[in-house]
């Protein structure tokens, strides 16, 4: 069997981005399942430190492209090398950051490649298929698992005959954990004027303000998240309030992003961030199955919401029945009473 | 390529240089934002036909791009293309009444059980026989998020994609200058048509129905809604052929089978589960000061916060 790729995208501090270190640690771990090797392919500028980078993550081999013009991120020619090295290497498995660059490259890659790409993974599970009609078999495939259809089911998708099997994954869905064993990884330079031309570079990026990540909802213990039964931006002003008082971050749902009430930096769920907190207070969520993929390993759970039939109680580990602007202050004023 | 065209098309011949082709890409979809009690079944599974059929949200911001450059270079014009069954020709209808030119309902049974790498095949293979010089449609659709077929669909024609554009900030007959919107910020880029581009959530509303235009073609049916009709529409659409809406089905854009439909498709549906919650021991809890102080007390004695 052939090897697990991995496309690992750079920030705009030069570094190698979370996502796709997680998608390393995933990978390890499917790859000795398979007992294949884990190859990352790297595509930037000023690339030197790169080996050091990845060595925790048990990377066998980096496939480099390393030229000025390779940063910032450009679809052609990422997809022109990354479609090079696939034609070659013939990956078994290759993965990408569900993010505004993963979703622009893969599905790109997917076309020109004749291969079945599946969206913003909850889960990527390794196991076998039997197709019902011709009976035919097929061992250790990677199953894709999403929620669709609005979150109302769970999808295992499956590429029985194409190669490579594609997937991407949001930020914050596999854990960050190095390799038990540490590697030196062997670096493969790809031969750039064999694969670039100009005709690839015919967008010109003229002006980009990036911001450095300011809110990281994944580091935060404690998280205060509100849907859009919080009702109003200015509602949410509560929730900033009780964030503050228990060391805490404000974070929301889908809803409350798109009906404006707060950014979408904080947004939890499948196609936001995946946060393992030690304390989630969903504030009137009602709890569906796309918000609850990016929580639901929270430690503690607590739901306030007017409905006592919301979804999300029946994971949560205290209920409270009732009005935000009625609780939130309670909490604070008996946080205050009781905590040295 | 203006020119030629141009020189067919007699009304176009004042703008001999400057008028733009652009194809909106746009899908019907289920509601899936608006699940209401009645969307599932007794035994769990989805009841499709309890969610209403909409036009997918970010494919309106697609519009009203495509009518935004309309407005800046005038004499362009803005063919709709929707993929579905006979009921999606209300996309096109819509699309006419905010102001689109015209629209083709790609409808097939052979596309039935496309993933979206064999949809974005047939939709490229539309595209070519529309042949523009841009094709505009929303990021995702929100019955799959998947953000997947604008991409697939540039790659097919082998052009380059602008994706989460929010903005035009210039647009001439050769060049388009857009605003993207990424994740923690945005990014301006230039480009020459031809060009595919994804537009995202953040970018203008589409602008609403222009009440002379619904007056205008609110008879508009393709040859399928026709026969369904009880109304004999024959004398009306002698006087009036612009009312019927074209269809094409895998012949007209000439598309191969075998890139189409189940056999077209790389990715295969292994298992659907449906969203069963698993109830925690919940402590439920009324507003009242003696609940929420308990519960506080509970928190700091067992050190999840303090």
């Amino acid at each position: 069997m052939n090897n697990i790729f991995v496309y690992c995208e750079i920030t705009e501090d030069g570094k190698i981005a979370d996502v796709s270190l997680e998608l390393l640690s995933k990978g390890r771990k499917l790859a000795d399942e398979l007992k294949v090797k884990l190859e990352a392919v790297v595509i930037g500028n000023g690339l030197s430190k790169i080996e050091e980078e990845v060595h925790p993550y048990g990377v066998d081999v980096i496939h480099l492209a390393d030229k000025s013009s390779l940063f910032p991120y450009l679809t052609l020619p990422h997809t022109a090398i990354i479609c090079d090295i696939f034609k070659r290497e013939k990956p078994e498995i290759a993965l990408f950051g569900a993010t505004s660059i993963g979703r622009d490259l893969a599905p790109r890659i997917a076309s020109a490649l004749k291969c079945g790409l599946t969206a913003d993974c909850t889960s990527l599970e390794i196991g076998d298929h039997t197709e019902t009609k011709s009976g035919k078999t097929y061992k250790n495939l990677l199953y894709q698992i999403r929620p669709a259809f609005g979150g109302n089911i769970i999808a295992t998708i499956i590429n029985p005959d194409t190669r490579p099997q594609m997937a991407t994954v949001r930020e914050g869905v596999m854990k960050l954990e190095p390799a038990t064993r540490p590697v030196k990884a062997m670096i493969k330079l790809i031969d750039m004027d064999k694969v670039l031309c100009d005709d690839m570079f015919s967008i010109k990026i003229l002006e980009r303000h990036i911001e450095a990540q300011k809110i990281n909802l994944k580091a935060a213990q404690i998280l205060v998240s509100g849907g859009y039964g919080v009702g109003s931006r200015e509602n949410f002003k509560h929730l900033y309030d009780l964030a503050a008082v228990l060391g805490g971050e404000v974070a929301a749902t889908r809803a409350a992003v798109d009906a404006g009430f707060i950014e979408h930096e904080r947004q939890v769920g499948q196609t936001g961030v995946t946060v393992r907190p030690k304390l989630y207070i969903a504030c009137g969520i009602s709890g569906a199955v796309q918000h609850r993929a990016g929580m639901d390993q929270s430690a503690k759970i607590i739901s306030i919401n007017s409905d006592p039939k919301a979804p999300i109680n029946a994971i949560a580990d205290y209920t409270i029945v009732g009005e935000i602007n009625q609780v939130i202050p309670k909490m604070i004023q008996f946080y205050k009473k009781h905590s040295k | 390529m203006y020119i030629c065209r141009s020189l067919l098309t007699k009304s176009n011949q004042y703008y001999l240089f400057m008028s733009l082709k652009i194809v909106v890409l746009a899908k019907q979809v289920p509601d899936t934002r608006n699940v209401g009690k009645d969307a599932m079944k007794a035994d769990g599974t989805v009841n499709r036909g309890a969610l209403p059929a909409i036009f997918n949200p970010e494919d309106l911001n697609a519009l009203e791009m495509a009518l935004t450059i309309k407005d800046k270079v005038p004499g362009t014009e803005i063919i709709i293309l929707t993929m579905g069954p006979s009921r999606a020709a209300e996309i096109i209808r819509e699309s006419i009444y905010r102001g689109a030119d015209r629209g083709y309902l790609i409808t097939d049974r052979k596309f039935a059980g496309s993933d979206t790498l064999a949809t974005s095949y047939a939709i490229s293979m539309a595209v070519k026989k529309a042949n523009p010089d841009i094709v505009i449609a929303g990021r995702q659709a929100i019955d799959g998020d998947t953000a997947q077929v604008g991409p697939q669909v540039a790659e097919k024609l082998n052009w380059p994609q602008i994706t989460y554009a929010e903005e035009v900030i210039s647009v001439n007959s050769s060049t388009i200058v857009i605003k993207r919107r990424l994740e923690r910020g945005v990014e301006t880029v230039e480009c020459k048509t031809p060009v595919l581009i994804t537009v995202h959530s953040s970018a203008p509303e589409c602008r609403a129905r222009n009440a002379s235009r619904m007056m205008t073609y609110k008879h508009a049916r393709t040859a399928t809604e026709l026969q369904e009709e009880v109304r004999d529409y024959t004398e009306l659409y002698n006087q009036r052929p612009y009312l019927e809406l074209e269809e094409w089905n895998v012949e007209t854009i000439n598309a191969d089978t075998n890139c189409l439909g189940l056999s077209g498709s790389p990715t295969k549906v292994k298992k659907i589960d449906n969203v069963v919650l698993q109830q925690k021991d919940s402590m439920v809890l009324t507003d009242s000061d003696k609940d929420v102080e308990l519960l506080m007390v509970n928190l700091i004695s067992s050190h999840v916060v303090g």
